[in-house]
């Protein structure tokens, strides 16, 4: 095509309309592939046997000895349950000037957990066994004074990957690249032997 | 340009290139496509990079044949494809080998033009395909780690799925879709493959043939950083080009056979290379509830997890590794030395451009090491120094001083 002939065509064209009609369109086409790409964008959600999988975990409490841990699986996750003595329970608050987060201000637990002991049971301890920081499993350090921590080292986890330190209530420990710490998932207990997982019983204890 | 006269030639050849532009094709880009003439060994790694990726593609349609992707028959299917499938062993270690090689090259030719500064002006954008390039290479590195389901693959995917979990607000639901779960389980593994064996590597063929054009576009740059446009015969073809076939595409095939040398030693001598390009751990099923220790992500990753270890807060880490990998696109925007090639550059640059060099292969050793004591340490000077050569750079670039550039390139046949 010539400059001339194009030229003659653009003659009587209304350019702004022209305009205004090119961006209308685009903008139509732009929402509609935003919408077109909804559903590709939702197929990456949770399916619904995931989240059927994901229901709460009956854990029988019975054996559980003194200061013996015991993992279960919930949602895919380790569960760290843990019978402590009231010495240690009681030993807690002595690490609260070495903690990142000794009140629990910025951790994430339910409001029965947000305590020194972390726990809804004094004795009974439980929590989500994946480092705060980048997701590894914190290794059980539960002696005091522990070889590879040091005799300062009062008891409590230690994270194999990049060395994220907790105490016995799962709180995290300053110097750790973990910030938060060790979170608590809902549970309730239905008896005294029974540990319910993934279900804080809030609709039978009305509690918190 | 030259116009199409094979099209009217007798015969076959004629018929054809009235229907498709062969010979002006392989004239314009072999034959009279001038490349410098004073291309050193460095110059290898780039056609080297491309037979990487052919490599690794050639041998993942093969594996794609016998994997089964699923959390209860990944890990079986590749001890299947070690031990039953004629020569799967093969397949399988010139894929994994494939991989650690690929890096190799790539670093090497990366670190080409920090030297000779390959990105520097007209090769702005030849670069940015580059890293994207890179980028897209580290996804489908991570993501090809996370097929063979074995525990490091799991924890290794664990990691990294939850270095989005700092990201504020939108983080732990981010994280949670990544996964397609509450932890990395099939969903991950399916969707990893998919996008392993499919998407990525379009994109890369996609950019890989941006970076060409771009390349031809600009023309190579070369050890003296000089531009051979700017000095032409009286014929109108660079003074110190020469058509890359055949010079170039001869030298490129000795250099092929260097590489493919080296290559078939480590394939069949040291597959694993010491648990650096295969780690033990990864011969072991995934678990999620036993972490291997030491945990440690591939060689070629460990630069960028030796920063992050070395950041003592979580948001501040992740920010970090996610800048040490994006410092590099911002490269011919930061240096502003009026010369390209560490040949005509003054001790200002060569100080840091070695003090980079030496933090980065620190960085590297170091994120093999467990994250204690003088490790940490070291960990945090060695970043100091990655991050220094890119601040620093737009300071020390303009004082430094440099040296006059000859008109001609130096070369010694």
């Amino acid at each position: 095509m010539t400059d001339a002939g194009s030229k003659a065509d653009d003659a009587g064209v209304d350019s702004d309309r022209r305009k205004f009609l090119t961006i209308a369109t685009g903008a139509t086409a732009a929402v509609g592939a935003a919408f077109a790409a909804s559903p590709f964008v939702a197929s990456w959600q949770l399916s619904e046997r995931a989240k059927a999988l994901g229901a709460p975990v009956s854990v029988d409490l019975g054996k559980l000895e003194m200061g013996q841990m015991i993992t279960v699986v919930w949602r895919k996750q380790p569960i760290y349950i843990f019978k402590r003595s009231a010495a240690v329970v009681a030993a807690l608050v002595r690490n609260d000037d070495r903690l990142k987060d000794p009140k629990s201000a910025d951790s994430d637990q339910p409001a029965y957990a947000t305590n020194e002991q972390r726990s809804r049971r004094d004795d009974i301890a439980v929590l989500i066994g994946t480092c705060t920081h980048l997701g590894c499993l914190p290794k059980q350090h539960f002696e005091p004074g522990d070889v590879e921590l040091g005799a300062d080292w009062p008891g409590g986890f230690r994270c194999p990957c990049h060395g994220s330190r907790f105490d016995m209530a799962g709180r995290v420990f300053n110097g750790s690249p973990a910030s938060v710490n060790l979170r608590v998932p809902p549970y309730s207990f239905p008896n005294e032997t029974t540990l319910l997982i993934g279900d804080d019983g809030s609709a039978v204890q009305g509690a918190a | 340009m030259a116009s199409n006269d094979a099209q009217f030639r007798p015969g076959f050849w004629g018929w054809l290139n009235k229907r498709l532009p062969v010979e002006s094709f392989i004239r314009e880009q072999l034959l009279e496509y001038y490349a410098p003439k004073n291309f050193n060994v460095w110059y290898f790694f780039g056609s080297l990079a491309l037979l990487a990726l052919v490599l690794q593609l050639f041998t993942g349609i093969f594996l794609t044949m016998f994997y089964k992707v699923g959390d209860t028959t990944a890990f079986d299917s590749v001890e299947f494809i070690r031990r039953e499938v004629s020569y799967g062993w093969l397949i399988q270690y010139l894929h994994s080998v494939g991989a650690s090689a690929f890096f190799v090259v790539v670093y090497l030719h990366m670190y080409r033009a920090l030297m000779y500064g390959s990105y520097k002006t007209p090769r702005e954008l030849l670069w940015l395909f580059g890293m994207f390039i890179y980028l897209a290479l580290m996804a489908e590195a991570f993501m090809g780690y996370v097929l063979p389901w074995g525990n490091m693959s799991y924890w290794a995917a664990t990691v990294i799925i939850n270095l989005f979990s700092t990201i504020p607000v939108i983080g732990p639901g981010l994280v949670e879709w990544i996964r397609g779960d509450y932890g990395v389980a099939d969903a991950t593994l399916n969707r990893f493959f998919s996008l392993h064996v499919v998407a990525i590597p379009l994109v890369l063929l996609l950019l890989v043939a941006l970076h060409l054009v771009a390349l031809r576009q600009v023309g190579s740059n070369n050890p003296d950083g000089i531009e051979i446009k700017d000095r032409r015969g009286s014929d109108g073809k660079p003074l110190d080009g020469i058509p890359f076939h055949p010079y170039y595409t001869v030298k490129d095939i000795v250099g092929v056979g260097v590489f493919l040398a080296l290559f078939a030693i480590v394939v069949f001598f040291v597959p694993t290379f010491g648990g650096l390009f295969m780690e033990e751990a990864n011969f072991e099923p995934a678990n999620p509830l036993s972490t291997p220790e030491p945990i440690a992500p591939s060689w070629y990753f460990t630069p960028y997890y030796a920063i992050l270890r070395a950041v003592p807060n979580q948001r501040l880490g992740a920010l970090l590794l996610l800048l040490a990998v994006l410092a590099f696109f911002f490269l011919p925007w930061l240096d502003r030395s009026p010369v390209k090639s560490v040949r005509y550059r003054g001790w200002l640059f060569r100080l840091f451009l070695a003090e980079f060099t030496l933090s980065f292969l620190g960085l590297m050793y170091l994120g093999l090491k467990p994250p204690t004591g003088m490790y940490v340490v070291a960990a945090r000077v060695f970043s100091i120094g990655y991050f220094a050569f890119f601040l620093l750079m737009p300071w020390y670039t303009r004082r430094d001083q440099v040296k006059p550039v000859p008109e001609r390139v130096s070369f010694h046949a």
